[in-house]
């Protein structure tokens, strides 16, 4: 047992919170930063040394409370301190990290000279961080609006693209649209169980028998709306298209990215912490939502022309094979989604960030024929692109293939074999529009002579593209390490014994009975 | 249990029943004399100017929205201040940092131009 923290007392409150007060701290410094420095190019760049600055020694005070193995005394009430939050905190702040290194170029080439870029995504990250610390409904639900109202803003940042407001005014309806969902989810099941806690919900169920109760089960279930909406999954992926082509490219790259690993880090929690006994009451909805958003997604990815757009589907069907993993409802699924976040974060962050390098004006307008010869003209770009192709798709070799691998394995423990054999059939229709980027990179000619010449990769946005590759092989040919650390970290989210037999239920949880 | 809400449910019942009925009365006793003032559409008063669909200027929620900033401070400020002994050094301290993160998005707000209108 590491440090033990009383988050009752102000100052265990302080340690316990250590992450999120040092983000907001910067983030705070940032917006006096922007209010009396937002002229151009120079004060745009120093906002965003600032911001990497900010999110890396966040990332560092994260650390060390994973160091010394912080732990609540007592049930967590509000805050949960355990290694599922230290590590799905971990891969926002990597995510973040990369988008603001992607974006150091970006936004000078695009011209975007607002300070207040780098400050939402600082605030977006604070959401992420407090929605995987959540220990009761409501707090998650207020890192989530956070979260979501930030990114709802950068999506329309660029305010010369007329897709840009289509697709913010699209994202914050139904994000509304969503969190009213969510909200009255969580309203029915403090209607059954009597608490919003998420570790009481689970002794209450199991205490008052409520695995068929009708409020309960009505709760879950627009719980799970509200949260498919979120993450974009069939048939509640509407907007994701729109949006993710509208965004700024390095903001499509957080949104598919952290955002989705932050409302799934959410989800897994509720669904192993709190609803993992009850597992009857919610199994099969999210059983059918995972097929349908495979299935749906790589169909329709399928279909699509441009690159960009492709991406956007790819990215619903990687929603699917992540709710795969929230089927099994054990720890397993839990420490497959770890390790299957942290490898979608490395790709998608690099797949964008090339796509940002070959792309002008919002790369809306980039074909996937677009990239033919790519090979011949730049082909340390070239090879990238291919490794994150490849991992998408879960090519053995690459980390892509292990994280499907530790999905596939979480369904076949909880005898999901069924959802496995679809999640690899799904896998192998994907081919059909991961494989066609890298035949066009390498087996075509370029269009003419001088296409791809502005196609270069420059300053911190290089390092990225560079890293994310590296370490989507080496994680491909060496997992041991991850994969011990995302068992690690999820082998405590049940639960434990001593809490379910002996807390108290909440004072009024006896009416729900009825 | 039930019957507890019988009151509630007549009061209710009178409400609609009264409201109906007022309605129809109105429109069954009163004379009749339209003139074009009167069929016109009643606005504090005024002689209307135009319809009312019209677009305005965003900075109208900019302020809205800084109005409900500072309402939501007042709303947090009093019960504070109402229980300010009670709460101490903690309550203060709270509130202090309540505060300060106000202030910095109220300077912030205020060096970028939201309260100026042109």
């Amino acid at each position: 047992m590491g440090m033990v923290v009383n988050l009752a007392t102000p100052a265990g409150l302080f340690w316990g919170m250590l992450p999120e007060i040092v983000l907001t701290g910067w983030a705070l410094a940032l917006m006096l930063v922007a209010g009396w420095r937002h002229g151009g190019e120079e004060d745009q760049r120093f906002a965003g040394q600032l911001a990497l600055a900010a999110l890396v020694s966040t990332l560092f005070a994260l650390w060390w409370l994973w160091a010394k193995d912080a732990r609540p005394d007592g049930i967590a009430l509000m805050i949960a301190l355990d290694g599922f939050r230290y590590a799905s905190s971990t891969i926002f702040l990597l995510g973040a990290i990369m988008t603001v290194m992607l974006s150091l170029g970006y936004v000078r080439r695009e011209r975007i000279h607002t300070p207040e870029y780098y400050l939402l995504i600082l605030f977006a990250t604070i959401g992420m961080m407090v929605m995987s610390a959540a220990a009761d409904l409501i707090v998650l639900f207020l890192g989530l609006e956070i979260m979501s109202i930030c990114v709802y803003v950068l999506t329309g940042i660029n305010r010369r693209s007329v897709f840009g407001a289509e697709a913010a005014l699209k994202y914050f309806l139904l994000g509304a649209f969503a969190s009213g969902f969510l909200i009255y989810g969580i309203a029915l099941i403090y209607g059954a169980t009597g608490t919003t806690n998420l570790t009481l919900i689970a002794v209450s169920i199991t205490n008052l028998g409520l695995q068929s109760n009708g409020m309960l089960m009505a709760g879950i279930g627009l719980l799970i709306i509200g949260f498919a909406f979120k993450v974009g999954a069939v048939p509640f992926h509407m907007w994701t298209p729109d949006v993710y082509e509208g965004a700024p490219t390095p903001i499509t790259a957080f949104m598919a990215a952290a955002v989705k690993a932050a409302a799934f880090a959410a989800l897994m929690r509720i669904m192993v912490h709190s609803l993992g006994e009850s597992i009857g009451t919610w199994q099969n909805a999210v059983w059918w939502l995972a097929v349908v958003t495979m299935l749906g997604g790589n169909l329709m990815a399928l279909a699509q022309r441009r690159l960009k757009r492709m991406l956007a589907y790819s990215s619903i069907a990687h929603a699917g094979y992540l709710l795969t993993a929230v089927v099994s409802g054990t720890e397993t699924g839990a420490a497959a989604y770890l390790f299957y976040a942290f490898a979608y974060t490395l790709v998608t962050l690099g797949a964008f960030g090339v796509l940002a390098v070959v792309g002008r004006n919002g790369e809306r307008d980039v074909r996937i024929d677009d990239l033919a010869g790519l090979a011949a003209k730049r082909p340390w770009l070239a090879f990238a692109m291919a490794v994150f192709m490849l991992s998408l798709l879960g090519f053995p070799g690459t980390a892509g293939f292990m994280a499907k691998w530790y999905v596939l394995m979480s369904a076949i423990e909880a005898d999901q074999w069924k959802l496995g054999i679809i999640l690899v059939l799904a896998s192998v229709v994907s081919a059909g529009y991961y494989l066609p980027v890298v035949m066009e990179m390498y087996m075509n000619q370029p269009i003419t002579e001088e296409a791809h010449q502005e196609s270069v990769a420059v300053g911190a946005g290089r390092w990225v593209i560079g890293a994310t590759a590296a370490l989507l092989l080496l994680i491909g040919f060496f997992p041991g390490r991850l994969m011990d650390v995302s068992r690690s970290s999820s082998d405590d989210l049940k639960p434990s014994a001593a809490f379910t037999l002996n807390a108290p239920t909440g004072p009024d949880a006896g009416m729900a009975s009825r | 249990m039930i019957q507890e809400y019988i009151p509630i449910l007549l009061f209710l019942g009178f409400i609609v029943a009264n409201a109906i009925g007022m309605l129809v009365f109105s429109h069954i006793l009163s004379p009749r004399r339209p003139t074009k003032i009167k069929a016109s559409p009643y606005e504090s008063g005024m002689p209307p100017l135009g319809s009312t669909r019209e677009r305005f200027s965003v900075k109208f929620y900019l302020i809205a929205m800084l109005f409900i900033v500072f309402d939501i401070e007042v709303v947090f400020l009093i019960p504070w201040g109402v229980q300010f002994r009670k709460l101490g050094l903690t309550g203060f301290v709270a509130m202090a940092i309540f505060i300060l993160v106000l202030e910095v998005g109220h300077a912030y707000a205020w060096k970028r131009g939201a309260l100026e209108w042109d």
